[in-house]
């Protein structure tokens, strides 16, 4: 067996990738529950491979036969009920992973210095996933798939000169049809998955190559030869790291420390994820839309359209601009602001911890508006909404603009040189 | 939830009603009571099969899942002249449906999920005697409801019930509900019975993978707290050592 492992080795390093990347990776033992959102995004995303590819065995993406074909997979391929509702939880399920795989950046800094590549590897993967979600939505061929459809690409449309054609080079017809749906399924289940899982792999090459960071933001990784012996880390770490570094006494190995703590929170998530799958797939209305057990009808337009809940907070951001093209500008403005964040935040303190009461109370407030709007994007327009929605957009975008303003000359604490369970 | 969902997709009609959404009656289904999905059943296949179809649903699954024998199902739910193993499919012609009722009467395989029971229980309890629209009869959940009243033999005539009332001074013409005739074959008691039974059905067509996914996910869940506690425990032996 061992020749046999060896022989392998000498011409796929197979144990060395595995022991450099997935056992004898350095991890910091302080990483807490806030850390487990990364791997549980991984577990979906094979989730979403899997069951998407046996999805496929019996879906049919023709504006004539998709919603049967659903329904077909619903009621007569054997546990195909199951099949879909792993895919439709799954799809939710991503969304809250990566929100919070997302808030735990912002709360510990891990998009400063030097992670500001792994940062926007990361946004162009929610990017990616936001494009594979709506085109995905759109499968089913249920109404709010075609009038969701119908609403976002139509905003295509707001681009002056070119709008109009892009919106039809877009949906392949003049209209949302069988044609869109075709290139719409094409994209979803090979050009968009095939985009996201190599955005994920350069996500984590990335990670392994400045390491991860960890609540208290403090450096694991110093200077060859300025440890003491009796400081460097007890346990076996990659030469990969060694060679360059000293590693100090507050890791842990990848394999079995933090795979098994990540089992725990798998556990965990797991137990949540199959309550909604197996007693409220629908999750009263927010993971599949009620409107959507309708098939989709051209001449039938719903009274109140809404993307699913996850677009929600930009669909509130879009709808408080009164002008559709500064609008669009908006709503594209409030992701793409985002992908600014490691250079917007001049601070040198990584950790929230260790920095001003102003960050921890905008951070708060940051996250409060994006809840706020997402509830504003996901019901009914009432009068009041229209303020409340325009003020919640100033908010958003204040949170970058101060974060602008007090970075640059903040009052931190002192942050620790060593990292305390 | 469901109720506003279901107001929101009538808009076309809707626009016309005065007035805000109908509550909602509870409907206190039971997706295990196969005596009451059997019951539901036959009404389904007696008066709604007419106009409206199960494109999605086939004759044989509903027996197997609602316990009737093949061939008491034969005798008592199949009636189209269709196999055994086809879907459950009207004979009405869409294209002339369309031209009789203004809109070809919806599939009703899903109804549930879209509507929700209780909105359907709702419906199918308030209808009222309006001779100016096209089939004589109007319906509060659902105003300006293309739909004829089909169940009113069992049922009896219903009415909008007002009673003279003192309000401010004036005596007023209030409503007070609907009331029928008594001319029904079912008192209401009955009849709230039969229309929850239908109910009960149209939830069992909507999701027929409803009762074994919750039987599998209570297995399922069980398992999961059986592995967090060794995952836990694992991971607190590994971590022992670790230090402060």
């Amino acid at each position: 067996m061992n020749a046999f492992m060896s022989w392998i080795e000498q011409r796929i390093p197979v144990m060395r990738v595995a022991n450099m990347h997935a056992i004898q990776y350095p991890a910091p033992k302080n990483m807490n529950f806030w850390y487990i959102f990364g791997f549980l995004a991984t577990i979906v995303l094979v989730n979403q491979i899997v069951t998407g590819i046996w999805l496929t065995m019996s879906y049919e993406p023709s504006a004539e036969r998709a919603f049967a074909s659903v329904e077909y997979i619903m009621r007569e391929v054997n546990y195909g009920w199951l099949i879909r509702y792993m895919h439709s939880t799954g799809a939710s399920a991503f969304f809250i992973v990566v929100y919070l795989h997302m808030f735990r950046g912002m709360m510990y800094g891990s998009y400063q210095k030097p992670r500001e590549l792994l940062w926007v590897f990361g946004m162009l993967i929610y990017l990616a996933l936001m494009a594979e979600a709506f085109m995905g939505y759109v499968l089913p061929w249920g109404q709010m798939s075609y009038w969701g459809a119908q609403v976002i690409v139509s905003l295509f449309s707001a681009i002056p000169v070119i709008g109009p054609d892009l919106v039809e080079w877009i949906q392949g017809d003049y209209v949302i049809s069988g044609a869109t749906l075709n290139r719409f399924f094409a994209l979803h289940v090979i050009a968009l998955p095939l985009v996201i899982v190599i955005l994920v792999f350069l996500h984590i090459i990335a990670l392994h190559e400045v390491g991860s960071n960890n609540p208290d933001g403090v450096n694991i990784k110093h200077k060859k030869g300025s440890l003491a012996e009796e400081d460097k880390t007890v346990y076996k770490i990659h030469e990969y790291y060694t060679d360059k570094y000293d590693i100090i006494d507050d890791v842990v190995p990848f394999f079995p420390h933090i795979v098994l703590k990540d089992l725990v929170a798998f556990s965990v998530f797991l137990f949540g994820f199959c309550f909604i799958m197996f007693f409220m797939p629908e999750m009263g209305g927010y993971f599949l839309e009620h409107p959507n057990f309708e098939v989709a009808n051209p001449y039938k337009t719903p009274a109140h359209i809404f993307p699913v809940w996850y677009f929600t907070p930009y669909y509130a951001i879009l709808k408080a601009v009164p002008d559709k093209l500064f609008g669009v500008l908006t709503m594209f403005g409030a992701i793409a602001v985002l992908f600014a964040l490691p250079w917007i935040d001049r601070g040198k303190v990584r950790s929230w911890r260790y920095r001003c009461g102003l960050h921890r109370v905008n951070l708060l407030v940051f996250t409060a508006v994006f809840v706020f709007l997402g509830y504003l994007g996901g019901t009914p327009q009432e009068n009041w909404k229209i303020i409340a929605s325009q003020i919640a957009t100033i908010m958003y975008f204040g949170f970058f603009v101060l974060l602008w303003i007090y970075s640059g000359k903040e009052k931190t604490k002192p942050v620790p040189a060593r990292i305390t369970l | 939830m469901k109720k506003w969902f279901a107001v929101l997709l009538l808009v076309p009609t809707f626009a016309f009603a005065a007035g805000g959404e109908y509550p909602n009656d509870h409907a206190d289904i039971d997706l295990s009571d196969q005596a009451s999905l059997q019951r539901g059943a036959q009404t389904f296949m007696n008066y709604c099969l007419g106009c409206h179809q199960m494109q999605y649903q086939r004759y044989q699954r509903t027996f197997q899942d609602i316990g009737v024998p093949d061939e008491l199902g034969d005798k008592y739910l199949r009636f189209t002249g269709e196999k055994v193993s086809d879907y459950i499919t009207s004979t009405m012609p869409e294209d002339d449906s369309a031209t009789w009722f203004g809109a070809a009467p919806p599939d009703l395989s899903l109804v549930a999920r879209v509507r929700g029971a209780d909105w359907i229980y709702t419906y199918l309890r308030t209808f009222y005697v309006d001779e100016s629209r096209p089939f004589g009869v109007n319906n509060l959940a659902f105003p300006n409801a293309g739909m004829p009243h089909v169940l009113q033999d069992l049922q009896g005539t219903p009415r909008l019930a007002t009673e003279m009332k003192m309000i401010d001074g004036d005596m007023k013409e209030v409503s007070v509900g609907l009331r029928t005739d008594g001319d029904g074959k079912l008192t209401t008691d009955e009849y709230d019975e039969t229309i929850l039974d239908l109910v009960n059905f149209l939830e069992y067509t909507g999701e027929p993978s409803r009762l074994q996914s919750e039987r599998i996910g209570k297995g399922v869940l069980i398992f999961i707290l059986i592995f967090f506690v060794f995952a836990y425990f694992l991971k607190k032996d590994y971590w022992k050592d670790v230090k402060k």
